[in-house]
């Protein structure tokens, strides 16, 4: 029999790679995408284990939201992106500074 | 023994994957890195009673997601040798603030509130409960608005990734529609006598 704190342990590594992989790949837009997927599949593992020990299928309902949203996310995410490789022909995190910020 | 043999292979092998999406210099080998840590969350998913999910997870990330990384990290080339310049300049801070999370996150999981008690442990529902009957049961009664929600969601990213990448060649003929509907028989017909 697992315990729950096992899974969490595995969506706390997860999590904690996300951020890591955040700061590591600055440069690569993609990449930092990826890392956004990693944190996202953390929280869901999370949410999964509590909805299996706390016999409750709302934690599983939560799953598939934020699934739906995510996948919007990269799509619209992905679609900025070649729209502006269009334009620039370039993604660099540092050519992206039109806007001053 | 079975079940804790899997679940450390699964977590373990997600792990190793994650760390691999993070580490890997060609932005493909990322991607196929992020394939294996989906299904091994496939994995955990289906060691947690979370059957639906697990296939969802499949067949939406492995199946659409990735593809469309994929597919993406294809059509944009991106330069490798700039894209890890000072590629290691950030890992202290990164690292430290992660590391802090983690240990914090740790702490908090194996603290006494989720080892002992009722959540500690549960044992596994049975074999004619029925998890893709459950979730529709309250996905369409009780979260109706949130599913309804999401399916707007999601249609508003279609459109919007298809206005985004919508592109107008200039060298190629188009039909200008309202013009040909609008069009009238004076506009192209004249009477000539013979």
């Amino acid at each position: 029999m697992v315990p729950l704190s096992s899974f969490l342990v595995v969506g706390a590594a997860l999590f904690s790679i996300g951020i890591v992989g955040l700061f590591l790949n600055r440069k690569n837009v993609i990449t930092i995408l990826m890392c956004i997927e990693l944190m996202l599949l953390a929280v869901n593992i999370n949410f999964a284990a509590f909805s299996h020990f706390l016999g409750d299928i709302g934690g599983q309902i939560f799953v598939f939201f934020v699934l739906t949203v995510a996948a919007s996310e990269v799509a619209v995410g992905l679609a900025i992106l070649v729209a502006y490789y269009r334009q620039r022909r370039s993604i660099a995190i540092e050519d992206i500074n039109t806007l001053q910020g | 023994m079975l079940e804790t043999t899997f679940f450390y292979l699964f977590g373990g092998l997600a792990v190793f994957a994650a760390l691999g999406v993070i580490l890997s210099a060609n932005t493909m080998h990322s991607v196929m890195w992020l394939i294996l840590c989906f299904f091994n969350a496939s994995g955990l998913f289906f060691l947690l009673d979370a059957e639906f999910l697990g296939i969802i997870l499949v067949l939406i990330y492995v199946g659409a997601v990735m593809v469309l990384f994929m597919f993406v990290v294809m059509m944009l080339e991106v330069n490798q040798a700039v894209k890890r310049e000072g590629w290691l300049q950030y890992l202290p801070v990164g690292g430290m603030i992660a590391l802090i999370l983690f240990i914090e996150l740790v702490a908090a999981s194996t603290s006494g509130v989720f080892t002992t008690g009722d959540m500690a442990t549960t044992a596994h529902l049975g074999a004619e409960v029925n998890n893709t009957v459950e979730i529709g049961k309250v996905l369409y009664t009780k979260y109706l608005l949130g599913f309804e929600i999401a399916a707007m969601i999601l249609l508003v990213a279609l459109v919007g990734a298809i206005v985004l990448t919508l592109r107008e060649r200039k060298d190629a003929k188009y039909q200008n529609i309202s013009k040909q509907v609008n069009v009238r028989k004076e506009d192209r017909l004249t009477k000539v006598s013979m």
